[in-house]
């Protein structure tokens, strides 16, 4: 079952990169066959639309790369939301404050419970799902009270540019390579491939394994919550429904970018690509205006399935 | 005995039976609780509904129980069921067993994409059956168009409404699978293969198992038993509704397997424990409604009910 590679291929950019290599092709298509992707304005849609699961794809990544998951974030997306709305009526800092203060708590229980009990990441944080909807649904009077924003100021930051970009692309990128930072040049990154590697090893090299894995779910937590917030100040409102299946979003875009499930390897910048990818996909779904909008979950299951497999086949001959 | 006292320091409240009887004694409490403080709940109409709403959820956490005892989970279940319904008003037309073999057939198709996925291509489990999760039920309302179609065929509708021997024939067929299941697991050289693929696969493959096909085989059985459930639940709504069919099943089911003391690190699989953890589920459910407990608080409690439940039950380190 193996495929030759191409000729070109000797340095391995499309085997470390696949997802990469795939966003560019598709996007090159898109160029030439979609008159209706050209435009500037396009990309900028793609952009501030891909940022909030963007900031939640980061923090999936390093929890996946210490062989974790974290299955809470499209909760905690939305739970940040509805909490930033309503705390906008305090001005900009409680809106951003107070979301980042609940989903980094509950981001922090996730942690504790994983590493001190040695339960399944997948339980917890699936446990941490089922109560943060519960905590959204109990605010929001079972879901029946949207919040508004009522700080311009807050509202400004989702909606707002500069240099013609909106402000959440830059927060997603200025957190991206903060993210980048961490994870490729400090000891916290170090510790993180080395606890999904093995964390017996990790253990044994001294590393305080389970600190570390507190941080990984309280930063999976806060990026999630800080999405939220940003998604809210976006649309002006905590809405209650959207966000369910964000999880499950953010860990085909890390899986796609080429990070191993099995934990211990795994890279930001193929992250990046998924999410874009996944991105540009909705991008031409919505641009192909007369495909039935029953078809485009076909599509993306379709798409996902396609690039997950090719990504396999070119990490597996990359092995042999 | 001295060992016994040295390998365990921590001397917290976590006697024996706990990990293996808790779930049972935890739906005992409850419906002694239930009984005390519930009016009309030891009424033949109350339990009659609680064990119809549990039927599903019992059908689908069978199969996910199987899956998780390779050390896999399935996550497109919800999808099967929705496609199991989509394709019953498309060939009721030519009679019942058209219907429910087209639809079952569609469960042996998703179940085949699964097993293969992760068999063959070597994709991780949650990889593999998220695409059918997000594509699976797209397809399921392209193929009925989008809409809510009435079910008017009495012979179907008995399936999900009908009773037999004074006992609803949901439960009946819910009961049936449940010995299926138990007996495979038990019984058959499959169900063994099984355990051994999800304990130690490298020695599986070692001991010259088949684990390629056991695992097809496995996702191929779960899917099957989703578009049961998927048939029954368009019996017992009297409609088929893609969009709505099996919705966040997948998590029910996996909270009932694991609720029920089935490691989700493989090589076990506990067959009652998986029906007693969907039907505990179901009671707290129920509880809270009978007590108009809103759903918020509905769901945090669930949430404890599951992180308590896998804390009593997980594996002790040892070696």
């Amino acid at each position: 079952m193996s495929i030759s590679l191409p000729a070109f291929d000797k340095g391995g950019v499309v085997q470390r990169q696949g997802a990469l290599a795939v966003l560019v092709t598709v996007v090159v298509i898109s160029l030439a066959a979609f008159p209706g992707f050209r435009s500037a304005d396009n990309a900028g849609t793609i952009l501030v639309a891909a940022a909030p699961p963007m900031l939640i794809a980061l923090g999936m990544t390093f929890v996946i790369i210490t062989g974790g998951i974290d299955l809470s974030v499209g909760s905690l997306y939305v739970l940040g939301g509805v909490i930033a709305a309503w705390a906008s009526q305090y001005g900009v800092v409680a809106a951003l404050a107070a979301p980042l203060l609940v989903c980094g708590a509950i981001g922090v229980l996730n942690g504790i419970l994983i590493s001190r009990t040695g339960m399944a990441p997948f339980i917890v944080t699936l446990a941490a799902l089922l109560g943060a909807r519960g905590l959204m649904r109990s605010i929001s009077d079972e879901g029946s009270t949207t919040f508004l924003v009522r700080s311009d100021v807050f509202h400004d930051l989702g909606t707002g540019s500069l240099l013609g970009i909106g402000y959440p692309v830059w927060l997603a990128v200025v957190l991206v390579g903060l993210g980048v930072l961490a994870l490729n040049r400090t000891r916290f990154g170090h510790a993180v491939h080395a606890i999904g590697g093995s964390e017996d090893a990790a253990a044994l090299m001294g590393l305080p394994v389970r600190r570390i894995k507190v941080w990984v779910y309280l930063l999976s937590g806060l990026l999630a919550g800080l999405a939220g917030a940003i998604n809210a100040a976006k649309l002006g409102s905590g809405v209650t429904v959207l966000g369910s299946g964000m999880e499950l979003d953010a860990i085909a875009a890390v899986v796609i970018g080429g990070t191993l499930l099995t934990g211990g390897s795994g890279s930001i910048a193929g992250t990046v690509a998924g999410v874009l990818l996944l991105g540009v996909i909705q991008n031409l779904i919505n641009q192909v205006g007369n495909v039935n909008s029953n078809w485009q979950q076909v599509i993306s299951g379709t798409f996902l399935a396609a690039v997950v497999v090719v990504q396999t086949y070119l990490v597996r001959s990359r092995r042999t | 005995m001295t060992t016994e006292t040295l390998s365990r320091p921590r001397a917290a409240f976590n006697p024996a039976w706990l990990p293996r009887y808790g779930v049972y004694a935890a739906i005992v409490l409850l419906i002694v609780v239930n009984i005390a403080f519930t009016p009309y709940f030891l009424t033949l109409s109350n339990l009659r509904i609680q064990l119809i709403q549990a039927a599903p959820v019992v059908i689908v956490a069978l199969g996910m129980a199987l899956v998780i005892g390779t050390e896999g989970i399935d996550l497109s279940v919800g999808s099967v069921m929705a496609l199991a319904a989509a394709f019953i008003p498309l060939y009721l037309g030519y009679g019942v067993l058209a219907a429910i073999i087209v639809s079952l057939l569609a469960g042996v198709a998703i179940g085949l994409i699964n097993g293969v996925l992760v068999a063959k291509v070597g994709l991780q489990p949650i990889v593999a059956t998220l695409a059918l999760f997000v594509g699976g039920r797209g397809l399921a309302v392209v193929i009925s168009g989008g809409q809510l179609k009435d079910i008017r065929n009495d012979d179907l509708l008995y399936l999900g409404s009908g009773d037999f021997l004074g006992v609803p024939v949901l439960v009946w067929i819910a009961a049936l699978l449940v010995l299926v299941v138990a007996f495979v697991i038990r019984r058959t050289v499959f169900g063994r293969r099984l355990l051994a693929v999800g304990g130690n696969r490298p020695a599986a493959e070692l001991a010259g198992l088949p684990v390629k096909r056991v695992l097809i085989g496995v996702y191929v059985f779960c899917a099957v038993l989703a578009s049961i459930a998927g048939l029954l639940s368009v019996a017992r709504i009297q409609s088929s509704d893609a969009s709505a069919v099996g919705l966040l099943i997948e998590l029910s089911a996996i909270t009932a397997v694991v609720v029920g003391g089935t490691p989700l690190t493989g090589g076990r699989v506990r067959v009652l424990g998986t029906v007693a953890g969907a039907l505990l589920m179901q009671l707290v459910v129920a509880t809270m409604i009978k007590h108009d407990l809103p759903p918020s608080t509905t769901e945090m409690v669930q949430a404890v009910i599951i992180l308590v439940a896998v804390y009593v039950a997980r594996e002790r380190r040892t070696r």
